[in-house]
């Protein structure tokens, strides 16, 4: 049967759309001139600039006690979720399906101004806290998906036999279940770490004076200048999220 | 007994998400909702009592131009993800394993990078000084002084840019599972490449088709960045007016009766995809594929 060729132009195109801005965004992370379209040489300069940017270490500081503490904490949640939808079949479980499901459709301002409103209505402070809490909020639901995929290859009968062996419930899941589960459980446990350290709208709304991220920072320097080094910054936090994929894409794929 | 355990481990695994959600996600939207009720205090707050001006205060003659405008480049987004959307996971569903992974592994990595990150690259590319303006400006495409930021075509392109790796995923996920013999069978039978696209293979994927839909025009309704970062004032959506009466003219009332109007927009597609797709395929839940 022939075949079109449509649909491999279309995707050749759509992968140079996707990847053009990026690849320039990170040429001229080192390129010399101040100006994006005269090319001024290769240097390391922005970078070396980078390093003595008090406010951008501090910035990031803040983003990696978020990015780790929430996505351990939504790991641990989201986990049980998707093992909950994935074994138990009832009312209870469809409520739960449609609460983890909502807020990967629901658009990020709508949380974040909701966020924003709860922590005003009981008076707390806003702060690396307020954040925090947003973060697990949007973490769970990715977590749950992404280890809900995992469970629906796994093969409940292992536990069944380790039940019959003697051990009991929670004895299968913490020393049969678990092992096996790992690596969807850390590509879940990444995914939710590059969202919480990329994450701008919720984090925005719901961010106190002092509890500046990295990426509020990269906003108001998108809004107010400095583009060379908002360059530098971007390839860095690129890599970390290459880095992620990769390894995730590994530890999702291995078993298939 | 064993029955009552069994309960009990349910609930032992389902609780702490259920809680988690509930008070985090489920109350917060609830109080958006009650708050577009309340009176603005004289700080912008909320004020005590119940009111219905807040929501009055919509019929503003600006609002009706910019709820139009948020639809209008929703759609146009849908539409468009979903033209390049469809070869594009069919392609790669075609492909043998080495490649196919390969190419969602580079499908997905714009799905995990940094919106604001993706904005910005756009932002310096369509700048007045950057490549793409120089090089149509070069053949005469547009005029020097034409500037390709601060308007809806801007903010439509990135909003496409954003968006578009959201609806390969699941149509690729469909594409996956479709069984191309049918196709084969049709022209068989005497249907053009074309018939057997349109009537075969587009209603075979149907189910990713609907959840592309969804993970694209609902999030675009609440898009407020990229207006915010490439558009001017005549390319400003719902979402930067909610912005605004939170960030600039504290009114957190008026931001929740515009919020509590979104929440509206994004639910009825929601429940509209859900009996869609309910009511041909079973109980399956939708949009595993997403994920």
């Amino acid at each position: 049967m022939k075949r079109s060729r449509a649909p491999l132009v279309v995707t050749i195109a759509v992968l140079i759309f996707f990847y053009l801005p990026i690849l320039i965004l990170v040429i001229n992370s080192f390129n010399a001139s101040r100006f994006s379209s005269t090319w001024g040489g290769w240097t390391l300069a922005w970078y070396a600039r980078l390093w003595h940017e008090g406010e951008i270490w501090h910035a990031m500081q803040n983003s990696l006690i978020i990015a780790v503490s929430a996505s351990a904490v939504s790991v641990v949640i989201g986990t049980l979720a998707a093992f909950a939808l994935h074994r138990f079949d009832t009312r209870l479980q469809k409520t739960q399906y449609l609460l983890i499901y909502t807020p990967l459709v629901i658009p990020e301002l709508l949380m974040g101004l909701s966020l924003l409103l709860f922590f005003v209505a009981i008076g707390m402070n806003l702060g690396l806290l307020t954040i925090f809490f947003a973060h697990v909020t949007f973490c769970i639901s990715y977590v749950a998906m992404v280890v809900l995929g995992r469970l629906q290859d796994f093969d409940f009968s292992i536990i069944e036999a380790a039940q019959d062996l003697g051990a009991n419930w929670w004895t299968a899941a913490v020393r049969v279940l678990l092992p096996l589960l790992a690596p969807g459980i850390i590509a879940g446990g990444l995914l939710a770490f590059t969202l919480s350290i990329d994450d701008f709208v919720i984090t925005f709304f719901v961010a106190g004076p002092g509890s500046t991220t990295l990426p509020i920072r990269i906003y108001s320097m998108i809004k107010f200048g400095a583009p060379p080094l908002i360059n530098a910054l971007s390839t860095i936090l690129l890599v970390v999220t290459f880095l992620a994929v990769w390894i995730s894409q590994h530890l999702t794929e291995e078993k298939r | 007994m064993k029955n009552a355990r069994s309960h009990l481990n349910e609930l032992l695994v389902t609780l702490p998400s259920l809680l988690w959600l509930a008070i985090f996600f489920l109350i917060p939207t609830l109080i958006v909702l009650a708050i577009a009720f309340k009176p603005t205090d004289f700080y912008g707050g909320v004020g005590a009592g119940w009111t219905l001006e807040t929501l009055r205060s919509l019929g503003n003659p600006n609002y009706p131009a910019i709820i139009w405008r948020t639809i209008l480049l929703s759609i146009a987004t849908t539409i468009i993800c979903i033209v390049l959307a469809v070869p594009t996971g069919y392609y790669i569903a075609r492909l043998g394993t080495r490649w196919r992974q390969i190419m969602l592994l580079l499908i997905i990595v714009p799905f995990w990078t940094s919106f604001l990150i993706r904005i910005y690259a756009w932002k310096v590319l369509l700048h007045p000084d950057g490549l793409i303006k120089k090089f149509l400006a070069s053949l005469s495409i547009v005029d020097i002084h034409t500037s390709l930021l601060h308007n809806q075509w801007a903010v439509l392109l990135v909003m496409v840019y954003t968006f578009l790796p959201f609806a390969i995923l699941p149509i690729y996920a469909a594409a996956e599972k479709f069984d191309y013999h049918l196709v084969e069978a049709a022209r068989d039978l005497g249907a053009r490449q074309w018939q057997g696209f349109y009537k075969v293979f587009l209603p075979g994927i149907r189910r990713g088709l609907l959840t592309a839909i969804l993970v694209v025009f609902i999030p675009a309704l609440g898009t407020y960045l990229i207006p915010d970062i490439m558009g001017g004032p005549d390319a400003e959506m719902i979402g930067n007016k909610i912005a605004q009466r939170v960030f600039v003219d504290r009114n957190l009332p008026h931001a929740s009766a515009l919020s509590a109007l979104l929440t509206l927009a994004v639910f009825l597609p929601m429940v509209a995809v859900l009996f869609l797709q309910r009511k041909k395929d079973g109980s399956e839940p939708i949009i595993k594929e997403s994920a």
